[in-house]
């Protein structure tokens, strides 16, 4: 009895490793896209929808990452920025939690 | 005898089931939730913009009537709509699939600020992005808010606070709001995406095929969202208590 669980267990991790090593060699050729830009795109293409032009196209070369790199600061800074005031807030509000206890 | 044969075919059946099963969640492809500009016909993108006025305007409203009363609620829903902003934008690679995709950050905003603000949020986020990255689109602007914003907002708000009333952990209760707020957004692009693009073909069976590619991208970043929610509501919990219990978040009583 033993025996036969670990040998349905082994063939389940048999299966599963046949699977992945399959997936891997399946996606190696991929790309690392965005699946919302080539998938869609191809769908889209598929049921006769074209992917027009982004009103502002900002994907223009290395535009795009400067664009990305400009967004990421602003949002990095902003999120810093109101965690910080969030948290210095703390002293003052822990006081007024504990009154209205 | 009969009894090890029977007990054969149950392990070839459930070896079969978990083949398919792996097999439809590792197809080549998926798709990521925001939806490129065109890629709807007018009648759809104008019945998404539809959906989403309401829910935007009550955001708007809701915002200006909070701010009015509470100050300090400003710094928080700074900081969430950054937080949503990145997030939405920031692609992962997944090595299931082999491609990119991002996680919503819906979550966590909806039960922080609450689904209303939380969409107001999300449509922001969702403007810049497709003004500036390329990322969306404008005509598509209605469809994006209301799968990441209306529906992963609420998702996340719903099951954070259904999970809590049955006095569920606040770090699980977060992680599953995370979860649902990230496959609920999928969920709606995929009726989204299957009712503007198919044309004269029947509905159920392309919603599934869309269904089905999203799968192994978003199983795992759906666990990464839920993971990251967790973690932020834990931090706060440390940080500003406070915060979470004005935000109704937490009890008075659970702050301590």
């Amino acid at each position: 009895m033993k025996f036969q669980i670990s040998n349905f267990k082994f063939q389940i991790f048999l299966i599963l490793f046949l699977l992945f090593t399959v997936h891997c060699s399946l996606v190696a050729a991929a790309e690392w896209s965005g699946v919302d830009e080539s998938v869609i795109e191809k769908y889209a293409k598929e049921h006769g929808r074209e992917v027009k032009e982004p009103v502002i196209n900002t994907d223009q070369g290395d535009l795009l990452l400067f664009v990305f790199l400009i967004a990421g600061t602003v949002g990095g800074f902003a999120a810093g920025y109101y965690w910080r005031t969030l948290t210095e807030q703390r002293a003052k509000n822990a006081d007024v939690i504990k009154k209205n206890i | 005898m009969k009894v090890e044969t029977s007990r054969l075919k149950v392990q070839g059946y459930s070896i079969a089931v978990i083949a398919v099963a792996l097999l439809s969640l590792f197809p080549q492809n998926s798709y990521a939730m925001h939806i490129s500009e065109g890629i709807l016909p007018f009648n759809w993108a104008a019945f998404w913009f539809l959906v989403a006025a309401p829910f935007v305007t009550y955001g708007l409203y809701k915002l200006k009537k909070v701010s009015k009363i509470d100050l300090s609620f400003k710094p928080l829903v700074g900081l969430m709509a950054a937080v949503v902003f990145i997030i939405s934008c920031m692609p992962i690679p997944v090595p299931t699939a082999g491609t990119c995709s991002h996680p919503c950050g819906t979550g966590i905003s909806g039960i922080l600020v609450g689904p209303a603000i939380s969409i107001l949020i999300t449509a922001v986020a969702l403007l810049i992005q497709a003004l500036f990255l390329a990322h969306g689109g404008l005509s598509t602007w209605g469809a994006d808010i209301v799968s990441m914003g209306v529906m992963g907002s609420c998702a996340g708000f719903l099951t954070f606070k259904a999970l809590r009333s049955i006095k569920i952990n606040m770090a699980v209760s977060g992680f599953m709001a995370g979860l649902f707020a990230d496959w609920a957004t999928y969920l709606t692009t995929s009726v989204e995406l299957a009712s503007g693009i198919r044309g004269d073909s029947p509905f159920m069976p392309l919603f599934w095929k869309i269904l089905i590619a999203f799968i192994p991208t978003q199983l795992p970043l759906g666990i990464l969202e839920g993971a990251m929610t967790a973690g932020m509501i834990v931090l706060l919990y440390k940080k500003r208590p406070d915060l979470l219990v004005k935000m109704r978040v937490l009890k008075p009583e659970e702050a301590l």
